[in-house]
């Protein structure tokens, strides 16, 4: 009797998980988080009608998975964080070319170049630094002065992340591939602590343990939101560096995809003023559409030194950069 | 209390090998128990081959210096974590079995339940609240200092893995017969002398098995690691995972870990042969050794110091964020789709494991022979694959050769069963062995086929072990990230993968809520699994 009762309860379980098939729906590959993204997704649901299914991982992992994939691929959009994770899938030739009104509402620095992934929110490379403890004034125009004696054993870095891989890869492009292993050696030299991803180097900056880190600019906001106690601030280089590239989240559909309509009216509602806003006021990034207004707490995006690269090469020497990064001893 | 007996792990016990086991297993035992062993290990071994025509870079990387070094890093980690769990898991057992302490059943629960923590979170927990801006520091005033690097990653893995070696230990010295005890007491021993020369050799190979588990439990780990900002082998297999387009460097760097983790094993069976087991139910409890004045002081502060940093540390940490967060506004809501989704998961994986247990066990135990001990010992290896090798090997292998199961439930709970059936078939050998093969004999000589015996005769009587592996595999199924991020189809949701996402947002709040509720949710079978059976089982 038990053991019946124990399987209806599983085989309910298991019903109740599988019921979700609306008429129209995509498959979302998400590499952003679901505590940031869902809210716009639901919105988007309850204004088309579209159902999304979302697949929620890392996005490096899931580019990883859709190179695996091919063109078998169930996603229908790929929804990333960075433009390495997007160019590692434009690279195999596996997006969808879209159509220009979509990439016309963003500035073109912000999209692919051959049109296969738009910006959708933009996330600037920052320095979160300890004001009880650095100044200011004493923080340097770029990033390579992080090599120096002053510095050492001070400044946090995350060299398996995602987003510090793409910064070493747009510090190649800018740089030069030599420069760049040299400040990474330096870098290593002076005992850099490393961290496994950004948000532990905010952490570690608001406790004292570090004085300052290499980050995207939005942790600390979110930090602050929950806890006004976090002592942390953010400092942007003057000096338009690898170390201040603004790099956006972006998203495209699938060469694959069965759902390309409503892969394309998803990625339009994600530019909409409403999905715009949400991204500035609740994740704290930077709008892509102009005339939408970024979160007052941040100085505006045109007044950021960055630098002039082309964002979709950077896939290209994503390997190189992990390479440099092990080279130099801190993967 | 749970029952994962010694020789439950890739051992020979020649006594024990019973009449059966000249006797030519039925051949359905055999593929029932490479049904959940085979595709997992032939997703491994596809990933391997094709790793064979890896890029020149992907091998140099493998013979570099920087590999040594690593090694040499995470054999020091898992020696010194295995010590230090052993200590704790088998004081802990004893003291909690042999001394009349009080609250032993909350005691038991207590210490067992840094099980159920995944130790991605005990790390998150220990770095938050340690150091001059700490937790700890805000709100008692006190300041411990900042952990991190190698003390870090030991505290944290130390406490995730002792209860494996605590709870098949206090099984097992619940079936020691107090009489030797007694004996040498009797005849002048001290208690410490009685512990030495009479508990221990006889809790010898419990105590292996556990310090197995928490060994390959350690080699395993990513997540507590990387957050401790320890070098470890896991996190460049990591890195060089979702660094790079080219996937073969971190696969070649798999197989140092594999090789690694067979050595371990082959240790291990080397040195716990030789133990001695007396698996009789003793027939009266033991005498309990009264703790007085300063040994019970030291007793009660040992126990309470553990229970402190693996479970009241851990949990009010937790809830100290989800009321911060909460005081100023930020979601706290329940999420539901991740809660039934762990459910899902972790029950379904739990209910396989024990299905396919049955065959592994009675093959390892009745039809004892060098192809069993393979079999049982490829169970243990794929225990100790970091779950990210494990994931790419399944994500490849099933796009290839399986399309239409993809991101399906049928793999994901599979591959879950699979990864983790190591821990039921420690758990259920222990009860098998409990049971006279003659008690079979019978049956089937009353005209019983062997399929009909094995149903009604030996799974009945094996069904304590059986739930307790199954419990370990719902719990560890729980606290499963990897795997679940790669392989579950989209939509699907739990706790743990809500936990990391939250946490890695800087969104404290979200993530300890998720984390409370898969704490809660564990609560349960670790109380199932902290009992003594006879409330449970011999209903």
């Amino acid at each position: 009797m038990r053991r019946i009762t124990l399987l209806a309860v599983v085989a309910a379980i298991v019903a109740s998980g599988c019921s979700s098939s609306g008429d129209a729906h995509i498959t979302l590959y998400s590499g952003r988080s679901e505590d940031l993204v869902q809210p716009v997704i639901d919105a988007f649901t309850k204004d088309t009608g579209i159902n999304v299914v979302v697949k929620y991982a890392d996005s490096a992992d899931l580019a990883g998975t859709i190179l695996e994939e091919g063109a078998a691929s169930p996603a229908d959009v790929f929804f990333a964080q960075d433009p390495a994770s997007l160019g590692t899938v434009a690279l195999a030739g596996l997006f969808e070319t879209l159509p220009n009104e979509l990439l016309g509402k963003v500035p073109s620095r912000f999209s692919d170049d051959a049109g296969h992934w738009v910006g959708t929110s933009g996330r600037a490379r920052v320095v979160v630094y300890d004001p009880t403890s650095v100044s200011e004034a004493t923080l340097p125009p770029t990033e390579d002065a992080f090599v120096d004696e002053q510095w050492k054993g001070r400044v946090g870095i995350a060299p398996t992340n995602g987003s510090f891989l793409a910064f070493v890869a747009a510090k190649i492009l800018i740089d030069g591939e030599e420069s760049t292993l040299t400040w990474l050696k330096g870098m290593a030299a002076n005992n850099s602590p490393t961290y496994p991803k950004n948000s532990p180097i905010v952490a570690a900056v608001n406790a004292g343990e570090i004085d300052a880190g290499l980050v995207n600019h939005y942790y600390l906001l979110r930090a602050l939101s929950e806890n006004p106690d976090v002592v942390g601030l953010n400092y942007f280089f003057p000096e338009p560096t690898a170390g201040s590239l603004v790099m956006p989240a972006g998203a495209g559909i699938l060469s694959s995809s069965e759902h390309k309509d409503e892969g394309r009216t998803f990625i339009e509602w994600l530019l909409n003023d409403e999905s715009q806003t949400y991204f500035a006021d609740e994740t704290f990034e930077y709008p892509m559409v102009p005339g939408v207004a970024a979160n007052p707490a941040l100085p505006p995006i045109d007044t950021i030194a960055t630098p002039d690269i082309n964002l979709s090469d950077l896939a290209g020497v994503l390997d190189l950069a992990t390479d440099l990064v092990a080279d130099a001893g801190l993967l | 209390m749970i029952d994962i007996d010694p020789n439950a792990l890739p051992q020979t016990d020649p006594i024990r090998r019973s009449r059966v086991s000249a006797a030519k297993a039925p051949w359905w035992l055999w593929v029932a128990s490479l049904l959940i062993v085979l595709p997992l290990g032939l997703a491994i071994v596809a990933l391997l081959v094709r790793v064979l025509d890896a890029t020149d870079s992907a091998w140099s990387t493998l013979l570099s210096i920087r590999t040594l070094e690593l090694v040499w890093r995470s054999f020091a980690l898992t020696a010194l974590v295995t010590m230090a769990a052993t200590a704790i898991g088998v004081a802990g057992a004893w003291i909690l079995a042999r001394t009349d302490i009080g609250f032993k059943r909350m005691w038991g629960v207590a210490f067992a339940l840094p099980l159920v923590i995944p130790s991605y979170v005990i790390a998150m927990v220990l770095v938050s609240s340690s150091g001059p801006r700490g937790l700890v520091a805000q709100l008692v005033g006190f300041e411990i200092p900042r952990l991190t690097g190698f003390p870090g990653a030991w505290v944290a893995l130390t406490l995730a893995t002792y209860p494996y070696v605590y709870l098949i230990t206090a099984a097992s010295i619940g079936r020691i017969d107090p009489a030797l005890e007694e004996a040498a007491r009797g005849l002048g021993a001290s208690p410490w002398r009685v512990f030495r020369t009479v508990v221990l050799p006889q809790l010898r190979p419990a105590v292996g098995a556990g310090a197995l588990l928490a060994a390959l439990y350690t080699l395993s780990d990513f997540g507590a690691v990387s957050l401790m900002r320890f070098d470890a082998f896991t996190r460049v297999i990591y890195a060089q995972y979702s660094g790079r387009i080219d996937r073969s460097p971190a696969i070649v760097l798999s197989i140092v870990l594999i090789l690694f983790a067979s050595v371990i094993i082959w240790a291990e069976r080397r040195t716990s042969g030789r133990g001695t087991t007396f698996s009789s139910t003793p027939n009266r409890p033991p005498a309990l050794h009264r703790l007085r004045g300063a040994k019970h002081v030291l007793a009660v502060a040992g126990l309470g110091t553990v229970v402190v940093i693996g479970t009241v540390i851990p949990i009010g940490v937790l809830t100290t964020w989800v009321a911060r967060g909460a005081y100023h506004g930020a979601d706290i809501s329940v999420p539901w789709n991740a809660v039934v989704g762990s459910l899902t998961g972790g029950s379904l994986a739990a209910l396989v494991a024990m299905v396919f247990t049955v065959p592994i066990v009675v093959l390892a135990v009745r039809y004892a022979s060098k192809r069993t001990m393979l079999l049982e010992r490829s169970v243990f290896v794929i225990f100790s694959l970091p779950h990210i090798t494990i994931a790419i090997a399944v994500v490849a292998f099933t796009i290839r050769w399986a399309r239409p199961v993809y991101q399906t439930m049928f793999v994901l709970v599979t591959v879950y069963a699979g990864m983790f059936i190591a821990q039921s078939t420690s758990a259920a050998k222990a009860s098998l062995l409990q049971v006279d093969p003659a008690v079979e004999d019978a049956s089937r000589s009353l005209g019983r086929g062997p399929f009909a015996t094995l149903m009604r005769v030996t799974v009945p009587l094996m069904a304590k072990g059986l739930l307790a592996g199954g419990a370990l595999v719902f719990v560890t199924t729980l606290k499963e990230l990897p795997v679940t991020l790669l392989l579950s189809p989209p939509g699907f949701s739990t706790l743990a993968v809500r936990v990391w996402a939250a946490a890695d947002e800087l969104l404290y709040t979200r993530a300890a809520t998720a984390a409370l509720i898969l704490i809660a949710m564990s609560v349960l079978p670790v109380y199932f699994l902290s009992i003594k059976p006879k409330a449970v089982v011999e209903r």
